[in-house]
């Protein structure tokens, strides 16, 4: 089964505090650290373990420019066989549509038998997988987090529905999953994987090889804008407690005791 | 907007919270707008839902069909792109069903998609702003998105407050309009979640924890403070995701629902997947090493601090307040 894992390259919010930067037109980017989105590293592993069992190779995919090629590189250092660059200047600033008309001109020419995303990035909101789908025609499942491979035409698929629950469906392939986190246990890849894979070239292609409509990529195509960012205000805000490690804990004591937290 | 369309999560027969919800967010978008809820499903259930629904909105759409008993997003999209005007403004809350029906139902109504919609600012021409979060909360984003092919936006469940109306709607019946459905992806069966030794449910005291644990190892010096404290131990999605804990003692809207009376949120930023599962209006105490998290927002108090030197600390406080006590009696 050849598979197609569409993946981006994202800040890291464990490694960094997001702020903004002083226009608020942004976060602040200097000194970010980027690595691969959390939900898209899952899908690459789970596509790993799929081809491990049956067979077929591993492509990944992004849409963006040469510093995005690092997030290709990690994840062909996990095992997936190619990286590939859709990059071009009419892509620029497109949005969650655009980016699926990207990657759906991409499969056109490239047929896999199953694609996966991440369910969503860290800035977006779960748009890509599904639209890409509706776009190819294809059928979609969000949230999965089991495959089982029946046979060469359909998946048993787990999604993660609310209080925990599961929703176990048959899909048909081709079609298009995006995955959840925690559905395995994603590799570890080491410096040396990464070495090991520096020198791989990675296919680039743009608008014209693509065949991509370029009035439906882009700013211009755009019907959804990120206007600013800003800080929200949700709650009156936390009373902070500062000072000597010692006191804030004889208070946070002291608070336990007086709203019952202490029930030993 | 001349009319908006929500659709309707309905189980047995009852719509769910966000069906009132929808009503708030479209009222936000425009005021004179007719309101129209769409409810799909089948039978005597399906009736029910749409007499309840007719509190509210001024029309309600039943689409009833066998094989629209249970909720496959794929026979929807289809019902829905056959009932839907052309430039529709379309609301569906946002949560697992939501996930997987609305980016594929803007792509064949041709409409833009804004997913996870908290806040509506303004609307000017074909237009609206609108706000949104990235980064599991940390930052809100304005949005611009022109509706003039229509728009699909997902409403963030509980971002608004539903206000009592007096609309007494009709039901309209378009089954017949949505002829045969066909779907390449096929329910086969709902699993419950399996119930964990410990029911985080059950406790007035949680110490919970997330992904500032950092390790495994680490996940012992949590217990060790719950059971200095007479707690239960719980946690947020990433320490299930790296399976430090069960399943069954993640807090969230993908995993328990809780109302406990004290919560202590350690290492955990406050997505709103996480605070979704938090009810009942606990006292919380949060410590996190990112000032900015956003659970400081909504925590009682907070403490900027590393929990793998606080946690300790505070366990032997703790302690030392049981052997003062005992020492007393």
């Amino acid at each position: 089964m050849n598979i197609l894992v569409c993946v981006r390259r994202v800040p890291d919010t464990s490694e960094n505090e997001i702020q903004l930067n002083s226009a608020g037109s942004d976060i602040e980017r200097e000194d970010l650290v980027y690595s691969i989105n959390e939900w898209d590293n899952y899908a690459v592993e789970e596509a790993l373990q799929i081809t491990a069992r049956i067979g077929g190779e591993v492509t990944v995919v992004t849409v963006g420019d040469e510093e995005d090629e690092e997030v290709l590189r990690r994840e062909m250092a996990m095992g997936a066989k190619q990286g590939v660059l859709l990059t071009d200047e009419a892509f620029a600033g497109s949005d969650a549509k655009g980016i699926a008309t990207i990657l759906k001109s991409y499969v056109d020419k490239n047929p896999f038998d199953l694609i996966l995303t991440g369910v969503q990035a860290e800035d977006g909101g779960a748009q890509v997988g599904g639209m890409l789908a509706a776009l190819l025609d294809y059928p979609f499942a969000s949230l999965v987090n089991a495959i089982e491979v029946l046979d060469g035409h359909q998946l048993k698929i787990t999604r993660e529905i609310a209080g925990g629950n599961k929703e176990i469906s048959e899909i048909d392939l081709p079609c298009v999953l995006s995955i959840q986190t925690g559905i395995n246990e994603p590799r570890y890849v080491g410096m040396r994987g990464i070495r090991q894979v520096a020198s791989v070239e990675i296919p680039e292609f743009g608008a014209s090889e693509l065949s991509v409509d370029k009035s439906a990529v882009g700013e211009t195509a755009a019907k959804v804008k990120r206007l600013d960012y800003f800080v929200p205000v949700l709650g009156k805000g936390a009373e902070m407690l500062t000072g000597e490690r010692e006191q804030i804990v004889e208070k946070v004591f002291g608070l336990l005791k007086e709203r019952g937290g202490v029930q030993a | 907007m001349n009319r908006i369309f929500a659709y309707i999560e309905q189980k047995a027969g009852v719509p769910d919270e966000t069906a009132a919800e929808m009503i708030a967010a479209a009222k936000k978008l425009d005021p004179s707008a007719s309101l129209i809820a769409i409810a799909v499903g089948f039978g005597a259930e399906l009736d029910s839902a749409c007499q309840s629904l007719r509190l509210g909105y001024g029309e309600v759409w039943k689409i009833s069909n066998e094989a629209l008993v249970y909720p496959n997003a794929e026979l929807v999209r289809q019902a829905l792109v056959k009932v839907l005007p052309a430039d529709s403004v379309v609301l569906v809350p946002h949560a697992h069903f939501g996930i997987d029906l609305a980016p594929g139902l803007s792509v064949k109504l041709k409409a833009a998609y804004v997913p996870d919609m908290m806040d509506i600012e303004s609307v000017a021409g074909n237009s609206v702003r609108l706000v949104r979060q990235e980064f599991g909360g940390q930052v809100s984003t304005h949005v611009a998105c022109d509706f003039s092919t229509g728009a699909v936006i997902s409403v963030r469940p509980g971002a608004f407050k539903p206000e009592p109306s007096a609309t007494t709607g009709q039901i309209v019946d378009k089954s017949a309009e949505i002829g045969s459905l066909s779907a390449r992806r096929r329910y086969l069966e709902t699993v419950a979640a399996e119930a964990g030794a410990v029911d985080i449910t059950k406790h007035a005291v949680l110490v919970s924890i997330g992904r500032g644990i950092q390790e495994q190892d680490n996940v012992a010096i949590a217990q060790e403070l719950a059971q200095a404290l007479g707690a239960a131990v719980s946690c947020s999605r990433p320490v299930v995701d790296a399976k430090w804990l069960d399943k069954s003692r993640q807090v969230g809207s993908s995993g328990k629902t809780v109302k406990p009376k004290v919560y202590m949120a350690l290492g955990i930023s406050g997505s709103f997947q996480h605070l979704a599962g938090l009810k009942g209006n606990p006292f919380i105490i949060a410590v996190n090493k990112n000032p900015k998290a956003p659970i400081f927002q909504v925590a009682d108090v907070g403490i900027v601090d590393d929990i793998l030197e606080f946690i300790p600390e505070l366990t032997e406080k703790v302690r030392e307040g049981a052997r003062v006590a005992v020492g007393k009696a």
